[in-house]
């Protein structure tokens, strides 16, 4: 029994259709009991009053955006060596998630930083670098889009999302050189340390995290299900014009 | 290799080579900026370091589609790709030709360019300096996002998209060296920055470029 048993699409659908109802469930569960805990039973914050409760979405939208892009790179670096399909579809099936996630991420923060900051949108060091993380998302998608044959496809995608990871993280620094920052630390690893976030905010994000994280994985399952058939239809559909 | 880079220098002399194309560009972007901006020269002084970099990056851009798009069209790319050289190697040699024919020379008239900006005379030979040292790293990376879009038909606007993205460190360290040095400041550090950018990108960038090739050449 090892992992690359599920490179086989048949039982990598077998298997996701069996965790997929649990996953989905679990996703469900933790965000509606995180996000009304989180919305409705933890105190105002004393400077910024109710604003402060965007944090359930912000944080794990943003944290769960980053982790897309790295799940995509693995799983891009895995179809280059071992050639399997699954691990190709699921790195384009995790693309929009990750970009949407981005973009809740990016609107989320203007909504906060409004009332905040004063302003929907500041040339801050982390708010420059998640736009060019959406840009590289979009990129990445639309090449996807644009190279008919699926095998090219995967192959120009996967090297694209190294290049562009080595790039991106780059970009992260080369703005941190280029502006001072107004945005905040995070302060979820700072338990122990002075200034950590307030308890009362600590669970209920940790359960809002964990929904968005099993919703990703969720997402993320059923479009490579889905990305599987599509591609199995094409080959059927490409057989009966054959034949007739 | 000498006579692949004679062959694409040639190439882009003759008329529809595209020689002189990008840098007409680049001389328009600086006369448009001030039409729209207005004449005010501390505002243009001010914003002058980005709009020449940024003007650089897309006269660069302008041209990269046609790097490997016509000899993929015309078959002498598969020729190239069966040569007893390197792909890598030609990838590499195409980088070097394309600068020669739009990075050299925008290098070369940005000074002009700088003065119609009322870029301050400190910042002029940063100005210089920062694109002689930072376009390389334009060349090198539009190779990587032309060889990833060569088999497209309209791949122009796909290439803009995959390539820009992928021009944000070099254009940010590139227009801060022109803004400190105008100021001024010190400019070691976003200099030796912006080499590194241009070393990694030429020694590292070639392999993934030749990698696409072959891929789409497939």
């Amino acid at each position: 029994m090892s992992i690359w048993e599920y490179a086989n699409p048949k039982k990598f659908i077998a298997t996701a259709q069996r965790v997929l109802p649990w996953v989905a469930t679990g996703a469900a569960v933790a965000l509606i009991m995180g996000l009304i805990w989180g919305f409705f039973f933890t105190p105002d914050d004393y400077k910024q009053g109710s604003t402060v409760k965007i944090i359930f979405l912000h944080v794990p939208a943003a944290m769960m955006a980053i982790n897309a892009w790295v799940m995509m790179l693995v799983t891009s670096l895995v179809w280059l060596v071992r050639r399997h399909h699954v691990s190709a579809l699921a790195a384009r099936a995790a693309a929009p998630v990750g970009m949407t996630f981005t973009l809740i991420a990016l609107a989320t923060g203007a909504f906060w930083g409004q009332p905040m900051w004063g302003t929907w949108w500041e040339w801050d060091p982390r708010l420059t670098s998640f736009l060019i993380l959406f840009l590289f998302y979009l990129g990445y998608v639309a090449l996807w889009e644009a190279v008919e044959n699926p095998d090219t496809a995967a192959d120009l995608t996967a090297v694209l999302c190294m290049v562009g990871s080595v790039f991106a993280v780059l970009s992260r620094y080369a703005v941190k050189f280029w502006n001072q920052g107004l945005h905040q630390d995070s302060t979820i690893l700072k338990v122990g340390e002075k200034d950590p976030l307030d308890p009362a905010y600590y669970w209920p994000l940790a359960v809002c995290i964990a929904g968005f994280i099993l919703l990703f994985v969720a997402l993320v399952l059923l479009r490579t299900i889905t990305e599987i058939r599509l591609r199995r239809l094409a080959v059927i559909e490409a057989r009966e014009r054959l034949g007739s | 290799m000498i006579a692949l880079l004679l062959r694409d220098l040639r190439l882009a002399m003759r008329a529809g080579g595209g020689f002189g194309l990008g840098l007409a560009f680049f001389l328009l972007v600086a006369v448009l900026v001030p039409l729209g901006v207005g004449p005010e020269g501390g505002v243009l002084a001010r914003i002058a370091p980005g709009i020449l970099w940024v003007g650089a990056l897309l006269a660069c851009l302008l041209s990269l589609d046609r790097l490997f798009a016509l000899d993929h069209e015309d078959g002498s790319l598969d020729l190239l790709a069966t040569a007893p050289i390197p792909l890598e190697g030609v990838v590499a040699i195409k980088a070097l030709a394309h600068w020669l024919v739009t990075g050299l020379p925008l290098t070369l008239a940005a000074p002009l360019l700088g003065v119609l900006l009322h870029l301050p005379d400190s910042g002029q030979v940063w100005l210089v300096a920062s694109l002689a040292v930072g376009t390389p790293a334009l060349s090198s990376i539009g190779a990587f996002g032309a060889a990833l879009t060569v088999g497209l038909k309209r791949g122009g606007l796909l290439l803009s998209l995959l390539v820009l993205p992928l021009y944000v460190p070099t254009l940010i360290f590139g227009a801060e060296i022109i803004k400190r040095g105008a100021a001024g400041m010190a400019v070691e550090v976003p200099l030796l920055l912006l080499a590194g950018i241009t070393l990694g990108a030429a020694a590292a960038l070639p392999f993934a470029s030749a990698l696409a090739l072959r891929i789409n050449l497939r």
